[in-house]
């Protein structure tokens, strides 16, 4: 039968279920089969705390989402073009979001009477009129599935289980995604259980076919490959990505990875994919606790590793005096914290970006930390070896910002050459420093480099370098146990204008403002940082698109920040700075610049929506048009 | 004092194994750091300072290569005044700090020194984690069973009653027995020793550097200033005799004047206790075997030590068994991974399986 293929530009799909159905693994291979395609995508994975919340209801339901185009994308998308539902909870739990006229896909196996309930509906969304606006397609899913792997003599849960590969089949044709990369995947995944191969082979073959033969789905849709840059691309999580940047790192710099880490989530995938790389010279070290996690980290970098621990806020939190004391020992150290909802244990699976303050303060003392933050998955890999460079360079502790929609969402990754990756040159000291008074030689563990302010690097093994350090006040250049007030108000000081001196490594801030060169530039500018790179700058496109101006600065460094950050933003009428905090940045902005900055915050646990931020954008526009600029004077009060 | 004699023990000593030895002989001098030492006149740290920086040269490795980490207290200001490399980090996380240095650094000799409010009470949990991992270091436990940095309060170890700045009615807590959380937390190498006695001190500290794996050495240590006097029992002339159980591999603990008393099994409850050899005859004292893969019997001696005011405790090495370390095998696995696949290929690692190409 002829079809009508419809000729898409982008479309975003969200795959729910309970958090047992696969929506994870279904959403995933989804990517694969897209990224393969060539699309350009972003994803957006969304899941409970609870391994295993109870079956069916609203606690337990997973989603994943998924937005591919023809062009270039920035965000997960806001709202669905599809929703796959397993479930009634899966419905119930997603239908706020989808669209009038959008597409459902519903699993009505499970619509029975007891699941409704456990769900929360009285009656029957399929029959009381709630999916009316929608276009419907009721499919018994599961019926469907076991009935297609009978032959495999499964137990009927074994088989229902596979129905996430039926789905999976069903959307790949309607999208007309590759099919090779899938079933690749599954008999490599149950190689070992040719069973469940064939089953899961033949469950994602029949959704196909399903779509193929059926008449209920009379529309098929294509969205063409996005015109992307030349090069190879893989797609990627950003806790791969920073990873894969650590082991980049420490190719680049010669010293050997060490990895200390306490399982936490989000973090906890940086810690599974290191520990698969030993080949590469990486130890991660599981330790009992947060605190040892940064305690061996700094041991090992004392030893001229390159200590890194990863964890997210809480575990930063307990980290505190480690990193404390590193600043004090000025170790190169990284500390990686891909955040999610606070304060305590918070929102554990979701995404905010609450921590900014706390590793820029969060310690006792004057203890400055450099921070850089990754804005998008695949940057991850960057920020990784850009945080490297500075705690090598600068021999200081880093923190690295990332968050969980960062870690856990995925994108097309225009894989580096690998031969012209940056080198980090950790300089270790090999011999003595200074000559004293009485002309012999001597070693200084606090003598500085008169650029970076950085002092030596000698590592146990080092002959003639013996020395002691700790966290007691060092004297200036000999390291030695200090109580002079005048010495410590100078280390205070050196330590701060050591970190404020990276500012002078950092490239001029880049600015998206396309009419500033002839003159014709915006008056407003949007300064983010972190993960909201993504959907201001689709927020920032929506509000070109209407013929307004507006424009776009991203922030990899929160500490020091560029030279060049207050005369930017005091170039512009109105700053606005979109933030998943209650307005973190825009404290620092103002406090350290001047400048009026507006906040606009969000923290319900997701990324910021682009359509939303298009509107507060417009709104902060409308109100600077409004603000007719008047001479000075007129607003001195007449007495009466 | 008197000297306890040690057996030469049968097990291997690869604990120094792979730090490069010194090529020229060393003198106490050398071990010796410019700083001055700053401890209270006639604390218990001094002795057991002069005890290792006489007892270094001994072991005849670079200096360089050793690696003395501290946390905080008064003995974690150790490091100091050693001319090695050394580190005096923050309370209790010594072992921490030194577990990811001698991982990553197979060619130090990594020590720890602390005290029993940083190892027992803030940093317990890096303590017990050290010891069942048997990571390749020695830890130095200085037991003065009072806090005397911060000038007087009582311990993790300080006997229940004890009246101190913080407890003016009394101290309600239960203490720890070092050696016996040691010996729980599967410890390979446990032993106690005692300020006081520099030549069982240091043939402490010599099985202690040779043996590969986390060697806990406890060391009874005087507090002149808030804790005055509190192991006299195992000083003074008259009740020395009866106060130390010492503690020789394959011979039978016998202590008091002429041996006279005895550990002895009980056949009803299986733990042991103090007895008269005369009344219990010479067969049935206990004879210590520290190499004993099960630790009960050395848990039980541990229990011989007072939970009060000490009058009596076991000196000595109680456990000195071999386990494969945490850090050896760790490396192992990097260097199985590397040998067995190769160094890694940073460009095939980013690639992965899946990638495009985009003409």
């Amino acid at each position: 039968m002829t079809r009508q293929v419809k000729q898409l530009d982008r479309v975003i799909i969200r795959f729910a279920g309970d958090s047992g159905d696969g929506m994870q693994l279904t959403g995933d291979r989804f990517t694969q089969e897209t990224a393969a395609f060539g699309n350009d995508l972003s994803t957006l994975p969304n899941f409970p705390a609870e391994i295993r919340a109870p079956a069916g209801t609203m606690a337990g339901v997973s989603s994943f989402q998924v937005h591919f185009a023809d062009h270039d994308i920035l965000t997960p998308g806001d709202a669905p073009d599809v929703l796959v539902a397993m479930n009634p909870a899966a419905l119930r739990a997603n239908l706020p979001d989808v669209p009038r006229g959008a597409t459902i896909i519903v699993d009505t196996h499970d619509f029975s009477a007891r699941n409704l309930t456990k769900a929360g509906y009285s009656e029957s969304p399929l029959e009381d009129g709630t999916l009316e606006p929608f276009a419907l397609h009721e499919v018994d899913l599961t019926s469907l599935t076991v009935e297609a792997v009978k032959e495999f003599g499964l137990s009927r849960k074994d088989s229902a289980r596979a129905k996430n590969m039926f789905a999976l089949g069903l959307l790949s044709w309607m999208y007309g995604r590759p099919t090779e990369p899938t079933i690749e995947f599954l008999t490599t995944r149950f190689a070992a259980r040719p069973t469940l191969r064939d089953a899961n082979v033949t469950a994602f073959r029949t959704g196909w076919n399903f779509g193929e033969t059926t008449e209920a789905f009379a529309v098929r849709y294509e969205i063409k490959p996005a015109s992307m840059a030349t090069g190879r691309y893989r797609n990627v999580t950003g806790n791969a990505a920073l990873a894969y940047g650590l082991i980049a790192a420490s190719r680049q710099s010669g010293l050997p990875l060490f990895l200390g880490s306490y399982p936490i989530t989000p973090a906890s995938d940086v810690l599974h994919e290191l520990s698969k790389h030993k080949r590469f010279g990486v130890t991660t070290f599981q330790a009992e606790d947060e605190i040892a996690g940064v305690g061996a980290a700094l041991g090992a970098a004392f030893g001229g590793a390159l200590g890194v621990t990863t964890t997210s806020g809480p575990g930063v939190a307990l980290k505190a005096e480690t990193i404390g004391l590193g600043v004090m020992l000025e170790l190169p150290l990284l500390v990686c914290d891909i955040q999610r909802g606070g304060p305590s244990t918070g929102l554990p699976t979701k995404t905010e970006q609450a921590d900014l303050l706390q590793a820029l303060f969060g310690r006792n003392g004057e203890a400055p930390v450099p921070v850089v933050a990754p804005r998008s998955p695949a940057d991850c890999f960057d920020a990784a070896m850009e945080a490297a460079r500075i705690a090598v360079t600068y021999r200081t502790p880093v923190m690295l910002l990332s968050d969980g929609s960062l870690a856990n969402g995925s994108e097309p990754w225009h894989l580096p050459d690998v031969a012209a990756l940056p080198r980090i040159d950790p300089a270790f000291q090999t011999g003595h420093n200074h000559v004293a008074d009485d002309g012999t030689e001597e070693f200084l563990p606090y003598l500085r480099d008169d650029e970076t302010l950085a002092r030596p690097w000698a590592v146990p093994g080092t002959p003639e370098l013996m020395h002691r350090v700790g966290g007691l006040e060092k004297a200036d250049r000999t390291g030695d146990i200090s109580y002079d007030p005048a010495n410590h108000d100078l280390m205070v000081r050196t330590r701060q204008a050591k970190v404020d001196a990276i500012a002078k490594s950092l490239p001029p801030t880049e600015v998206d403002d396309p009419g500033a060169e002839s003159g014709q530039g915006a008056r407003m500018l949007v300064v983010g940082w972190g993960s909201t790179y993504g959907p201001i700058g689709a927020a920032v496109r929506r509000v070109r698109r209407d013929g307004l101006k507006v424009a776009q600065a991203h922030l990899r460094h929160l500490n020091p920040m560029p030279s060049d950050i207050g005369d930017i933003l005091r170039g512009y009428d109105r700053v606005v700075v979109p933030e998943m905090n209650l307005g973190q940045l825009a404290l620092l902005l103002r406090g350290r610049y001047l400048v009026d900055a507006k906040s606009h915050t969000q923290v319900n646990g997701m990324p910021f929506k682009a359509a939303e931020l298009a509107d507060v954008l417009r709104g902060y526009l409308a109100a600077l048009e409004d603000e007719i600029p008047e001479p000075r004077g007129m607003h001195e009060e007449v007495p009466v | 004092m008197t000297a306890l004699d040690l057996p030469t023990p049968s097990l291997s000593r690869d604990g120094l194994v792979g730090v490069p030895p010194s090529e020229a002989t060393q003198t106490r001098k050398e071990f010796t750091s410019d700083q001055e030492v700053r401890w209270c006149p006639g604390c218990g740290d001094y002795i057991v300072l002069n005890a290792v920086q006489g007892f270094l040269p001994e072991l005849g490795l670079k200096r360089e290569n050793i690696v003395f980490v501290s946390g905080i207290g008064c003995s974690s200001r150790f490091p100091y005044y050693l001319d090695t490399y050394g580190m005096h980090s923050i309370h209790g996380r010594a072992p921490a700090i030194a577990t990811g240095l001698a991982i990553t650094r197979s060619d130090l000799s990594v020590w720890v020194v602390t005290g029993d409010g940083d190892a027992l009470s803030i940093g317990g949990n890096h303590l017990i984690h050290a010891l069942r991992r048997n990571i390749n270091m020695t830890i130095l436990l200085f037991n003065n069973r009072i806090y005397g940095l911060t000038k007087g309060q009582y311990s993790p170890t300080s006997e229940t009653g004890k009246v101190t700045k913080s407890t003016p009615m009394g101290s309600v807590d239960t203490p720890f027995n070092p050696v016996s959380l040691a010996l729980g937390a599967e410890a390979t190498f446990v032993a106690r020793t005692i300020d006081s006695d520099r030549t069982h001190l240091t043939d402490v500290l010599r099985e202690a550097a040779a043996h590969r794996g986390t060697s806990l050495v406890e060391i009874y240590q005087n507090c002149p200033i808030f804790n005055d006097g509190a192991f006299d029992a195992f000083k003074d002339k008259d009740s020395r005799e009866e106060a130390v159980i010492p503690l020789r591999h394959g011979e039978p603990v016998r202590f008091g004047s002429d041996g006279r008393l005895g550990v002895v099994r009980d056949p009803g409850t299986g733990s042991l206790r103090v007895a008269e050899v005369a009344d219990v005859g010479a067969d049935a004292v206990v004879v210590h075997d520290a190499h004993a893969d099960d630790p009960s019997t050395a848990f039980a001696i541990s229990r011989l030590t007072n939970a009060g005011v000490l009058q009596q405790s076991p000196i000595g090495i109680f456990r000195q068994v071999e386990r494969p370390t945490y850090d050896d095998l760790a490396r192992g696995q990097v260097q199985t991974a590397q040998s067995s696949e190769g160094e890694g290929d940073l460009a095939a690692l980013l690639a992965g399986k899946d990638t495009w190409t985009v003409d």
